[in-house]
């Protein structure tokens, strides 16, 4: 499901962080900015939507998943019924309290909070290795 | 006092708090991203999260406080809670919003009302510890001399 990385001219990947906390989308940016990412964030499901309904990509989404109005399971399914094909990751605390079915909604990956070193060199190759045909 | 006297006090400082749980291995991972491009990210990033943590308590005060308590709406709140402290190591808040949500589920007032007492002097404590370790930078660097990083 995740997007083919078409160039490898391009330097930098682009990642979206979804999350209404502001310390989580703080932390979740400085650590993709670390490994080579490019960030956006927005504070909502909502606010993801209309920014990528509006046209600008990403080759990757960062999304909480418990968030008021619209959770995150809730936007990744609006997402991929737009025909969004960017790797979307769930990241959020207490994972197995969450009743949902993160990969049914569309998502490719989910993480536990906190974000960390690990994770973004950990998708950001994933990101690479869907480069090699 | 000279800057390798103030280095060993900071170390030994940071030291301790990773010793008593109140830090974790996430706050080595923030300290970590901190460099030239990026000097003061930890203690911008911490300052966010004292804001955003007194806003949560407020917000969780007034809500355990009401005649009749929306409990999803406290377990929201400290799932929140848990995602900010945990995101920057402040681990004995984390846990303590662990034991929270549990009464949340059971919709247990009084429990909640201790959890709360509970989470408001762990955050306290952690933020005095980290606030005295910012001091401790802000000496060295006055001093002159360079953060070292503790090596784990």
């Amino acid at each position: 499901m995740a997007k083919k990385v078409k160039s490898s001219n391009k330097s930098k990947l682009s990642a979206l962080v979804v999350d209404d906390d502001g310390v989580c989308r703080t932390v979740h940016c400085a650590f993709l900015r670390r490994h080579g990412f490019e960030t956006s964030s927005v504070e909502s499901g909502r606010q993801a939507v209309d920014l990528i309904r509006s046209g600008q990509k990403f080759d990757i989404i960062f999304m909480d998943i418990i968030m008021p109005e619209m959770n995150g399971v809730q936007a990744t399914r609006a997402l991929r019924a737009m025909g969004v094909k960017s790797m979307i990751v769930g990241i959020d605390c207490d994972l197995d309290y969450i009743n949902e079915d993160f990969m049914q909604a569309g998502m490719d990956r989910v993480y536990e909070k906190p974000m960390t070193s690990e994770i973004a060199i950990s998708v950001h190759q994933a990101l690479l290795n869907n480069n090699i045909v | 006092m000279e800057v390798g006297q103030l280095q060993r006090r900071f170390l030994e400082y940071t030291a301790s708090l990773f010793n008593q749980g109140l830090l974790d291995a996430q706050f080595q991972q923030l300290q970590q991203l901190q460099d030239e491009s990026n000097p003061d990210f930890v203690v911008e990033v911490v300052s966010l999260f004292f804001e955003d943590s007194e806003k949560l308590l407020n917000d969780l005060t007034i809500a355990i406080g009401q005649q009749t308590v929306d409990f999803k709406k406290v377990d929201a709140y400290v799932h929140q809670f848990k995602g900010s402290s945990s995101s920057i190591g402040a681990q004995r808040v984390r846990n303590a919003c662990i034991a929270f949500r549990s009464f949340c589920e059971e919709q247990n007032t009084e429990a909640c009302m201790r959890c709360l007492l509970q989470l408001k002097q762990e955050y306290s404590l952690v933020k005095d510890k980290l606030q005295d370790l910012f001091r401790l930078e802000q000496q060295i660097v006055e001093a002159g001399g360079a953060i070292p990083m503790l090596e784990y």
